[in-house]
């Protein structure tokens, strides 16, 4: 068994989905009401994990932020997918003509700026919030999976099963679809898990400096930012979504390599 | 074997001794803000205030640490025509830090740049009522005003009424040239600004040689600078949370004052839903004020229940007027016709009173069935949106100007109040020189905002600073804007 990090990353990527669907229907308490005389408690049988600086239950602050998380990071890969992976297949199909260049360097336009300066833009023009926060992180995703698609899906028209299909008459759009896609599939669910957990710290990255989901909606980098002066007075506060961030990205990080291991055809045959 | 650390002994207390003697002159002081210019003449922002008021620059008269009015270019003065001309003598022997003689043509030049129709003073209507400004002679200068006023000296005591050499003022931006006892020496944008003592000072001489304003806007690094001895003083100190600790540290000294910052929730009264009072009643009763000043300043602010500073002699107490009684609000959203809900949005300024305050009663709204959709907003586009383009519900917002219930007569203000009574109420104040009759034209207005419910009256700004407690002689208070140190010294 070549995958060792499968089983630990999905158990721990499992934890944290759950905790996200759970908040949905029950959490400790309610994250929008305030208890100020109850502030700062340290964690105990009641508050699991303790209160925070308005006296709100970390516990269920943290459940119901990793639903923000969750979405905006799924909802990211989801757009970069879902725009990258076309383009990426109409460069391979039409490559080395005028249409792969303006694709290709397009997506090198946007590879060339960093993530959370697209994100700083989009949240400038449009004012901040958790949606223009998955707009900023989905554009950002879309040159990894074009890139990455046009890669593989290159290599795979000199096959003999591509050439085979366009003897058979097939067009360039149901090769595309019926021969490469499924052959990259297993590229496209490791390139997704790592960029899974990308922008999960994209995101915890953007509401730190303000510009993901709004109070009231907790979310995990605004827990960090608002627990910054207040560390030496309850560093509860900060450890806390700090660990849940940790958790997250280590959990999806292992189950990427995990399934890397496990779907990768040349590992398989050793095995 | 005893002699032998004997002398290194007597060398460590020689140094100690030595050292204990050479009190330090210098400081560095922290600053949230950073000037956007250094021309207290040409612009809004305290900061400018806070770095040359009565250091680099001074006007006719000034406000000492308490807030009270006392001469300062103009050693006397003397009130004829019935209130309505003002003679200043000034103080002979006066430099600018150029070397160029303050003289009564300084005034002139000064006071007419400000009120002119170009004139980029943030403050213009302190000038409102001077007629002309008139040379008598080189150390007299004397003011005529269109009617009696009262505010006269005050208002000249105002940052925005300094004065200014008619060579340099242009510059004075960038490289402000006054009469104070500091000289600017320079300014590096994104960190500070440094003056050192001007050797030439008219009056009594400062015991600091230099001095830093050094401008940290992030309040962890605050609270790390002071820890780390990056600072001596941060006279405004933005992260309340700490302060229990600094006190307890028995280097640092916590020193609790008031400010001239009535903390408002500040609605929109030109449109709906706010431009009904009973909906702006309901707010102020949805608001619990001591769970605010709790949980957004720990426990660091006082209630007040209209636009007043509650150290003044002239406030009101009007908070009961205002009490938390959320039955009551949903009474009167209801009778307003609004008990199925009602969504407004809040826009924040960075300052913590804003963005956790704005949490707070956001909830407490929530309680009361309105939905307050929080937008954090920077400084520039607060100032763009809500300031100036008045596209808000609600806001939450420090106003630290002292004295300022003159801008509830101006229906323009960001928060567009417009009422008649209080209008002519204001104008009537101006032109009232009896100190009894304006104390009580002034508690008249504080009734008449409380009964309009024009804002959500949330507390007065506490002034938390922290200093080395071997520094003394900065203010406890602010008065004004400024960071006067002109008393500051190290003790040995």
């Amino acid at each position: 068994m070549k995958a060792r990090s499968l089983l630990p990353g999905a158990l721990l990527v499992l934890l944290v989905v759950a905790a996200a669907l759970l908040s949905y229907l029950w959490t400790p308490f309610d994250v929008t009401t305030l208890n100020i005389r109850n502030k700062f408690a340290s964690p105990d049988a009641t508050h699991w994990l303790g209160t925070d600086h308005l006296g709100r239950d970390i516990l269920s602050m943290l459940m119901v932020g990793a639903r923000t998380s969750i979405a905006v990071a799924l909802v990211a890969v989801g757009i970069g997918m879902g725009i990258g992976v076309p383009l990426g297949l109409l460069a391979a199909a039409r490559a080395h003509s005028w249409l792969d260049e303006l694709i290709m360097r397009g997506n090198d336009l946007v590879f060339a700026f960093p993530a959370l300066l697209i994100a700083i833009l989009i949240t400038a023009v449009f004012g901040p919030g958790a949606i223009n926060a998955i707009i900023a992180i989905g554009i950002f995703n879309i040159p990894v999976f074009a890139r990455l698609t046009r890669g593989a899906a290159m290599s795979l028209w000199s096959r003999e099963f591509v050439l085979a299909a366009r003897v058979a008459g097939k067009g360039p759009l149901r090769i595309s679809l019926e021969h490469l896609l499924p052959n990259i599939t297993n590229l496209l669910v490791v390139q997704g898990t790592i960029q899974f957990s990308l922008g999960i710290l994209a995101e915890a990255g953007l509401s730190y400096v303000g510009l993901g989901a709004q109070p009231p909606i907790p979310s995990w980098g605004r827990m960090l930012a608002e627990s910054q002066t207040l560390i030496s007075l309850a560093p509860h506060l900060a450890l806390f979504p700090g660990l849940a961030i940790v958790i997250t990205v280590l959990g999806l990080n292992l189950l990427g390599d995990g399934l890397r291991d496990w779907l990768d055809p040349r590992l398989r045959r050793e095995r | 074997m005893k002699k032998r650390f004997r002398l290194p002994v007597l060398l460590f207390l020689a140094t100690a001794i030595s050292q204990a003697q050479a009190a330090r002159t210098d400081l560095t002081l922290g600053m949230q803000l950073e000037p956007p210019n250094l021309d207290p003449t040409g612009g809004a922002a305290a900061a400018i205030d806070e770095v040359v008021y009565a250091n680099i620059f001074e006007g006719l008269t000034r406000f000492d640490a308490n807030g009270r009015v006392i001469p300062a270019l103009a050693s006397s003065w003397t009130i004829e025509n019935e209130g309505a001309r003002y003679v200043f003598t000034l103080h002979s022997g006066v430099t600018f830090h150029d070397g160029s003689e303050f003289t009564a043509e300084d005034v002139k030049f000064s006071i007419e740049r400000a009120m002119a129709e170009d004139s980029t003073n943030a403050q213009k209507q302190l000038f409102a009522n001077i007629d002309s400004v008139e040379v008598v002679d080189p150390h007299t200068v004397a003011i005529n005003l269109t009617q009696a006023d009262g505010n006269l000296l005050f208002n000249l005591a105002w940052g925005d009424a300094v004065i200014l050499d008619p060579a340099t003022a242009a510059d004075a931006a960038t490289s402000p040239v006054g009469t104070g006892p500091f000289v600017f020496d320079k300014w590096v944008q994104g960190d500070r600004v440094e003056i050192s003592r001007f050797e030439d000072y008219w009056g009594e001489p400062v015991r600091l040689d230099k001095a830093t304003f050094k401008f940290i806007s992030e309040p962890t690094a605050a609270y790390s600078a002071i820890l780390a001895g990056d600072l001596d003083a941060f006279p405004n100190y933005p992260a309340p949370e700490n302060l229990a600790q600094l006190d307890a540290d028995p280097r640092y000294s916590v020193v609790l004052g008031s400010t001239e910052g009535e903390t408002i929730l500040a609605m929109n009264n030109a449109t709906a839903p706010f431009d009904d009072v009973r909906i702006r009643e309901a707010v102020a009763h949805a608001i619990n004020r001591e769970e605010i000043i709790d949980g957004a300043m720990y426990g660091y602010g006082t209630p007040i229940g209209t636009h007043f500073a509650p150290h003044h002699p002239a406030y009101v107490d009007l908070t009961e007027q205002s009490a938390y009684d959320p039955e009551k609000s949903r009474a009167l959203l209801k009778e307003a016709g609004v008990e199925d809900g009602l969504t407004v949005s809040l826009k924040l300024p960075p300052p913590a009173y804003a963005r956790r305050g704005g949490e707070i009663i956001a909830a407490q709204l929530r309680d009361v069935g309105i939905t307050a959709e929080i937008e954090n907003l920077e400084w520039a586009q607060w100032l763009e949106q809500v300031f100036k383009g008045k596209d808000f519900n609600l806001t939450i917002v420090s106003h630290t100007e002292p004295m300022d219930v003159g801008i509830y007569a101006n229906p323009e203000y960001y928060f567009q109040y417009d009422n008649a009574d209080l209008q002519a109420l204001m104008t009537e104040l101006a032109g009232e020189t009896d100190p009894d009759k304006r104390l009580d034209m002034l508690q008249q207005a504080q009734h008449i905002i409380a009964d309009d419910y024009v804002n959500g009256y949330l507390f007065q700004l506490a002034r938390t600073g922290v200093a080395n407690s071997k520094l003394k002689g900065l203010w406890p208070n602010s008065p004004t804007q400024a960071n006067d140190l002109t008393a500051v010294y190290w003790e040995d």
